[in-house]
Parts: structure tokens; C-alpha cells; sequence
């Protein structure tokens, strides 16, 4: 135990004195670093603009105010698309990451040295890369639309699905597999029979709460063109129609709220 | 023998259903299939431009075999530095800032008014999208880095300060209640009976956010909010698959390095 010998004797102290130099110096650097860092965004910004940063919130808020109601009426297309970007998406990216999660999971894999790297590639690439990325990507190759946003939704989401799937895989239980196994069930029995029934909730877990986050990232994927309610707030933004812009931000915030609430009632009622 | 068993036997065995109400199973079917039928009904897909777009797919995922780091590296460096320099400054700010909104978020806690107050923050800064506040933020800070901290900083502050409310609800009152009957004040009391049985968890989910924030800055540069994106958007819009399979390895190595500090970190400390 660290004590400081004083005259009255010794008194606990938490670490020893080696520990605390190393936490003080650890401290010092994560200091610096931070500091390097702001002064980095601090040359990089113009002040002035910063200075005068209440005015012209001021002056948007203005403008912004009241939104343009009657636009609502333009926007029903685009919030159809909207969900169906993110429902469809979510519906390909399950379908897809199923075979990829059950690849991945140790105790399914065919095998752990060269099929098991490859899935955790998948995995790892699908979802270190931002759906909206990957849909500036897609509008390159098959053209700005819905099409390119599902893409997009289905391929970050393949990632995501994968990895919570297979880690619940490699949580099972494994005495109800072996149980199926010793009927003489085949592979595939297994898998439909003592894998599949203990996965099923963390299944419709993660497909339900994918969906929601899938709802939020659609609404945005229209700004780099590929459909859905961002390509109005785009062409809003770009002809400072700010009337419209707030409306279609208060129809988001609506959008997300709902979807929130929905997912939450249909987890509840899962789990 | 029961009649029941009398007309189970020799009836094989059949999977029982998911939904176990009739009625419910078929409308869920029914209105599932009208909506796929609906909603695939209502994409128009281009079919002749997918089948132009694959040749340049094609280049694309070659280009990955075939990466392009020198020639635009000056620009790749200074936009990879700024995203960095982005995730740094916001994942520290936010932290900090998203500590005590977490502790005021706690219902066992604060009292009513200051939870209220913490909840809607929360509730205002996840129901935002990073990339819609980063347009705010540009349009009344103008373009650069500042608006991308910013943006970053807020969102950190929703993720964090949820999971971490959520985690000082669901702990351990007994402990707190000791370290309160020793005569401990407030601050003492979170000091030693609330800060010790979060911190792995707080630890832990910083590491998660600044791996999400880094992930999030690689587009904030779309609309002008400073850090990579803006070059990896140029790349897209000049062809240069080389150039753009470059950045998104990059971006990859960096989110798998962080993932890797991340997992290392959260094993010392839980």
C-alpha cells in the first residue's frame, strides 16, 4: 500500500509516487495535445465571422420565421421515399448480414483462420465509412435517386447488423445446439433449430433499433442527391429559402421523434 | 391420460408460431406485403444508367488495389490533420461539458427543474442530425473548423450524457448511501459513491465516441464544416477513384486503430 512517511506516521495515499508522475505527465500531454489542437481550429477560423455569429443567427431566425406551411404539401413524396429509403435499406442489410454474422461468429464460421477474417473485413469496412459517403459513392456509379440512398442505408447498415449479430451468436447457449446435434440433425437443422430460436430476439432488437438510426441518416442522404425529404432541404438551402428550411426541419424532428417512439414500443414488446 | 395428450399423439411436432394471435400475424403479414409491394412499386430505377454506372463501379473497386496516396497527399494530409484535429478538441470538449449535464440528466440526482432542463438538452442535441446542425453552424459561423467542433461537441454531448444518466440511475444505491452516512457532502458523496461505479462505463463510452465523432467528421466537410470530407467529396466529383480509394482506406485504418486503443482501454478498465 502507497503511504507518505510524515513525522506523525504513515498516511494513505492513493498511488505510489512513480503512479502519480506517470498521471500527472499523462494529464500534461493530454493537455498539450488539446491545446496544439485548438490552436489548429483557432488559425483556421475566421473571428470576425464568429464575433458577429449573433446577429446573423438572429437575422436567420428571422427569416426562418414562420415556416411556409403550405409547403407541407410538396413534401409528402419525399417523406414516402424517405422511409422507404430507410425501410428497404434496413430489409437488404438484415438479409445481408445475416449470412455475413453467422460467417463471423467463431462458432459458426466454416472456418476460423480464412473465412472469419474476411467477414470481420466486411464488418469493419461497412461501418467505418458513413452512409453518406457511401451514397456519394453509389450516385457515382448508378446515378443520383432512391435507388443510390437504399444502396447506401442497406451497405453501412451490413456492418452494424453483422457485428451485434454475431456477437450474439457467440453468446448462445451452447448446450441447446449440442442437444440438436445428438438428434442427428443435419447442419442446416442445426442452425434452424437450436441457433436461429435463440437469436430471434436480438435479432428483431437490432433490426427495430437499425431502422431508427436508418430513419435519421435517410432524411440527410438527399443533400448529396440520392432522394428522399434532404434533396428539398438542399434545394432550399440553396435558394435561402429559409421558410421552407425550417419547415422541413421541424418535419425531420417529427420524422425522428416518431420513429424513436416507435422503436422503443416494439423493442418493449420484444424483450 | 389427459384428452389434450390423447390428440397430441402421433401428430408430428410443428414450430409454434412468432405471433401467436391469429388475426395480428395476418394483418402484420398482409399490410408488410401491401407496403414492400407499395414502396417497391414507387422506385424508379434507371436500369440502363446502373448498367452504364457498373463500369465505373468496377474502376472504382479496382482502384482499391490500386490506391493513389501520393498524388493529391498534400491535400489528403491537411484534411486527415483537420478531421483529427476536429475529433480531438470536440471529444474533449464535449466530455467534459456532457459530465455534469449527465449528472443533472440522473433522477436520482438532481432535483425536478435541473433534470427537466438536462433532458431536453439531450433530447434536443440526438434528435438533431450532426449534419443538419453542421449546416446551421456554417451558415452562422462560416466555413471551417470551428463549425465542425462545434457540431461535433453538441452531438457528443446527446450520446454521452443519455448513457451516462442511464448508468448513474441503474447503480448501486447502497454504496452511495454508505459513503452519505459517513457525513460526506454532495460533492464528496459523488466524489466517492457515484464517480467510482461509473467511471469504467464513462471511460468506456468515450472511447466509443471518439471513435464515432472521427467516423463523423470524415463528412462534415460536405458542407463545409472542416476535416476531410471536402476532399474526399472533390475526389468523387473529379473521378479520381484512386484518390478517393486512398482516403476511405485511410479512414478505415484509423477507425480500426481506434477500435483496437478502444477495446485495449475498456479490458483495463472493467
Amino acid at each position: 500500500m502507497p503511504v507518505n512517511n510524515t513525522p506523525d506516521g504513515p498516511v494513505w495515499r492513493q498511488r505510489t509516487q512513480a503512479q502519480s508522475l506517470l498521471h500527472w505527465a499523462g494529464w500534461l500531454l493530454g493537455t498539450a495535445v488539446f491545446v496544439v489542437c485548438w490552436q489548429q481550429i483557432s488559425d483556421a477560423t475566421t473571428w470576425f465571422f464568429v464575433w458577429d455569429a449573433p446577429r446573423i443567427a438572429g437575422d436567420i431566425w428571422t427569416r426562418a420565421t414562420p415556416p411556409r406551411w403550405e409547403y407541407i404539401a410538396q413534401l409528402g413524396r419525399p417523406i414516402w421515399d424517405t422511409i422507404n429509403i430507410a425501410t428497404l435499406g434496413t430489409l437488404l442489410a438484415l438479409f445481408l448480414a445475416v449470412p455475413v454474422a453467422f460467417l463471423a461468429a467463431r462458432n459458426t464460421t466454416p472456418s476460423a483462420l480464412f473465412v472469419r477474417p474476411v467477414a470481420l473485413l466486411v464488418i469493419v469496412s461497412t461501418r467505418s465509412i458513413n452512409s453518406l459517403i457511401w451514397a456519394l459513392l453509389l450516385i457515382a456509379i448508378i446515378g443520383p435517386g432512391v435507388f443510390a440512398g437504399i444502396m447506401a442505408i442497406a451497405i453501412r447498415s451490413i456492418g452494424f447488423c453483422a457485428k451485434l449479430l454475431y456477437e450474439a451468436i457467440e453468446e448462445i447457449d451452447q448446450r441447446q445446439v449440442e442437444a440438436i446435434t445428438a438428434t442427428g440433425a443435419s447442419r442446416w437443422q442445426v442452425m434452424a433449430y437450436g441457433i436461429v430460436p435463440q437469436i430471434m430476439p436480438a435479432f428483431a432488437g437490432i433490426a427495430v433499433f437499425r431502422w431508427d438510426i436508418n430513419i435519421r441518416e435517410s432524411t440527410v442522404l438527399g443533400l448529396v442527391g440520392a432522394g428522399g425529404i434532404g434533396l428539398q432541404l438542399s434545394s432550399s438551402l440553396n435558394t435561402l429559402a429559409w421558410p421552407q428550411v425550417s419547415l422541413i426541419l421541424l418535419v425531420i424532428l417529427v420524422a425522428v421523434v416518431i420513429s424513436e417512439w416507435v422503436s422503443a414500443k416494439i423493442r418493449g414488446a420484444i424483450i | 391420460m389427459s384428452t389434450e395428450l390423447e390428440t397430441l399423439i402421433g401428430r408430428p411436432w410443428r414450430r409454434p408460431p412468432l405471433i401467436r394471435r391469429v388475426w395480428l400475424r395476418w394483418l402484420l403479414g398482409i399490410g408488410g406485403a401491401v407496403y414492400l409491394v407499395a414502396a417497391i412499386a414507387s422506385i424508379e430505377v434507371d436500369w440502363a444508367r446502373v448498367w452504364i454506372g457498373l463500369d465505373r463501379g468496377a474502376q472504382f473497386v479496382l482502384a482499391f488495389t490500386n490506391p493513389d496516396f501520393m498524388s493529391r497527399w498534400s491535400d489528403i494530409w491537411a484534411g486527415m490533420l483537420e478531421s483529427i484535429v476536429m475529433t480531438v478538441a470536440a471529444s474533449v470538449v464535449g466530455i467534459a461539458i456532457s459530465i455534469p449535464i449527465g449528472l443533472g440528466a440522473a433522477s436520482n440526482l438532481a432535483p425536478v427543474p435541473v433534470y427537466l432542463i438536462c433532458r431536453g438538452i439531450i433530447a434536443l442535441s440526438r434528435a438533431l442530425q450532426e449534419i443538419i446542425v453542421a449546416i446551421l453552424l456554417v451558415a452562422i459561423f462560416g466555413f471551417g473548423p470551428l463549425a465542425g467542433f462545434l457540431t461535433l461537441s453538441f452531438a457528443t454531448i446527446g450520446f454521452l450524457s443519455k448513457l451516462l444518466a442511464e448508468d448513474i440511475e441503474s447503480m448501486d444505491r447502497s454504496q452511495a448511501e454508505a459513503v452519505r452516512a459517513t457525513g460526506a457532502g454532495w460533492w464528496q458523496w459523488i466524489n466517492y459513491g457515484v464517480q467510482p461505479q461509473v467511471m469504467p462505463r464513462l471511460i468506456g463510452l468515450s472511447m466509443y465516441r471518439i471513435d464515432i465523432n472521427f467516423r463523423e467528421s470524415a463528412i462534415l466537410g460536405l458542407v463545409g464544416a472542416g476535416g476531410i470530407g471536402a476532399t474526399l467529396n472533390t475526389a468523387f466529383d473529379r473521378y479520381e477513384y484512386d484518390t478517393a480509394a486512398a482516403i476511405l482506406i485511410l479512414i478505415i485504418v484509423i477507425v480500426m486503430a481506434l477500435e483496437y486503443l478502444s477495446g485495449i482501454v475498456r479490458a483495463r478498465v472493467q
